[in-house]
């Protein structure tokens, strides 16, 4: 099971070859839209790619819930767990 | 009132030969081949395993995260559009945004982008198509980005009229000028269409040549030879020109370098076969009159051609007779050029590419040659230089010719100012 680091980091790497933001700028406190200034379209592809890499299932209707990037984390770990 | 005159005050290339205009006029000057294998595995099972590549990939070129929400056709576009802009000078505010328009025209569009979705949605399923597959495909995709980058807030348009698409957009955005919808207009073609189906399905239609692919070994280099015995088809070429077309007064007023002036254009349609042009060139024939007409020029006026000549058997010969047909005795004195013999065929990319090439002819004196025309088709009647040929001084003018699937004609007079 990846640490809650790691799964930061990688998707940290997911949003910078989707948007161009420094991986070191995702930190779980940052808001996508707020923050990062992540687009609706930029996060569906975030999540698809986030999908693919943690081999895990982000329905629409809970990705509008993702507001942080920690959101978004402990999502994933969570559907990892129940996997 | 007399009416608004249209010019050329900036260009921007990316082409099989180089990635902008000085490094293509040089090469298309010295005779330089942008043809080569595809060594790729996806060619290696294709009839045809050459093309005319882009010299400099548009991802090497443009911002990564820019590029990866455009299409290939748009990625060209950018390219050229952002070197036209720079060269035109008008980006620091040279230009009203509600008089500044954009003509970028594909003939085929974001084929790239829809099939690599399609290939996802079959492997994987509709979670993998991209949520930017229908802003990357559509065809006006390339126009909109340009019309972005420099802040258009005129028509942002994209005519598609396939091989002829580039000239027609050199003449949508000249008539949005003369009609006083525009000042500036980003104006030209763009096409990406080096895949395994567009291949597949023009070498079906045997619109391709063979020659190179398969058993036979000859030089890529030499298959492209419009006008030669030994002709056998066209070479896909990829890429994008624009040319930034300004109103005359208004290009004046701000010091403007003028490369050219964009005399006259007509469009006709051969109302004859989907694919096959007429044999004997009446549509285009027709393209090329209106053309004179609407420049007020005489066919002693033209001193060069850049015709359309794909290295195709019908229409090589076709193009022959409505030159002759157009320009009657003058017709043994212009100086004719295929730059498609270097380029390959850039389809809707094609009239932008051979408009440059034309404006850069007519500002430098000299016309490209033809590479690979060892021997001249007897069917053949004109002056078409091997290595590059002076222009005349004084004043002159020079036709570039495009023609397309459907039978659409679209011939552009540029002229020295």
């Amino acid at each position: 099971m990846a640490s809650t680091e790691e799964i930061r980091a990688e998707l940290a790497e997911i949003v910078n070859e989707v948007t161009g933001i420094p991986a070191e700028d995702v930190q779980l406190d940052k808001s996508f839209t707020d923050d990062l200034d992540v687009d609706s379209l930029s996060m569906v592809e975030v999540v698809v790619a986030a999908e693919e890499k943690f081999s895990v299932r982000i329905p629409d209707d809970a990705v509008k819930d993702l507001k942080t990037v920690g959101d978004a984390v402990s999502y994933i770990e969570k559907a990892q767990a129940a996997a | 009132m007399s009416r608004r005159r249209v010019v050329v005050t900036g260009l921007g290339l990316t082409s099989p030969v180089g990635g902008d205009v000085a490094s293509s006029w040089e090469a298309l000057l010295a005779g330089k081949s942008g043809v080569r294998h595809l060594t790729a595995d996806w060619a290696q099972d294709l009839p045809v395993q050459i093309a005319a590549t882009a010299a400099v990939e548009p991802t090497d070129v443009l911002d990564r995260v820019k590029a990866r929400r455009l299409d290939r056709s748009a990625q060209f576009a950018m390219v050229a559009a952002m070197e036209a802009w720079a060269d035109s000078g008008l980006a620091d505010g040279g230009v009203d945004p509600e008089r500044l328009g954009v003509a970028m025209a594909s003939g085929i569009g974001g084929v790239t982008t829809l099939l690599a979705n399609y290939d996802a949605l079959k492997e994987k399923g509709p979670r993998r198509v991209s949520p930017l597959a229908v802003p990357m495909l559509m065809p006006n995709a390339p126009a909109a980005n340009v019309g972005l980058y420099v802040g258009a807030k005129a028509a942002v348009n994209t005519p598609v009229s396939a091989c002829a698409s580039g000239n027609e957009g050199i003449a949508l955005g000249t008539d949005q000028i003369r009609l006083g919808r525009a000042d500036v207009v980003l104006a030209g073609g763009t096409e990406a269409a080096i895949h395994p189906l567009p291949i597949a399905a023009f070498a079906n239609m045997m619109a391709l040549s063979k020659t190179g692919s398969g058993e036979s070994d000859a030089d890529p280099t030499t298959v492209s030879r419009p006008w030669d015995v030994a002709r056998d088809g066209f070479v896909l070429g990829e890429g994008a020109g624009v040319l930034v077309l300004e109103e005359l007064e208004h290009a004046r007023a701000r010091g403007a370098t003028i490369y050219a002036e964009v005399l006259g254009t007509g469009i006709t349609a051969d109302s004859h076969d989907i694919a096959q042009p007429d044999p004997e060139g009446r549509g285009g024939s027709r393209a090329i009159l209106r053309t004179l007409e609407d420049a007020g020029i005489s066919p002693g006026d033209i001193a060069h051609v850049n015709a359309h000549a794909t290295s195709t058997p019908q229409g090589d010969i076709a193009e022959g007779l409505m030159i002759h047909a157009t320009l009657g005795k003058y017709a043994d004195e212009v100086v004719v050029t295929s730059t498609k013999s270097m380029t390959g065929h850039l389809l809707g990319g094609a009239g932008a590419l051979e408009s440059i090439a034309t404006v850069l002819a007519i500002r430098h004196r000299v016309a490209p040659p033809t590479i690979n025309l060892d021997n001249l088709d007897p069917a053949v009647e004109l002056d078409i230089p091997t290595t590059a040929r002076d222009l005349r001084a004084g004043d002159i003018a020079a036709l570039n010719n495009s023609f397309g699937f459907g039978g659409a004609n679209v011939a552009v007079a540029f002229g020295s100012i």
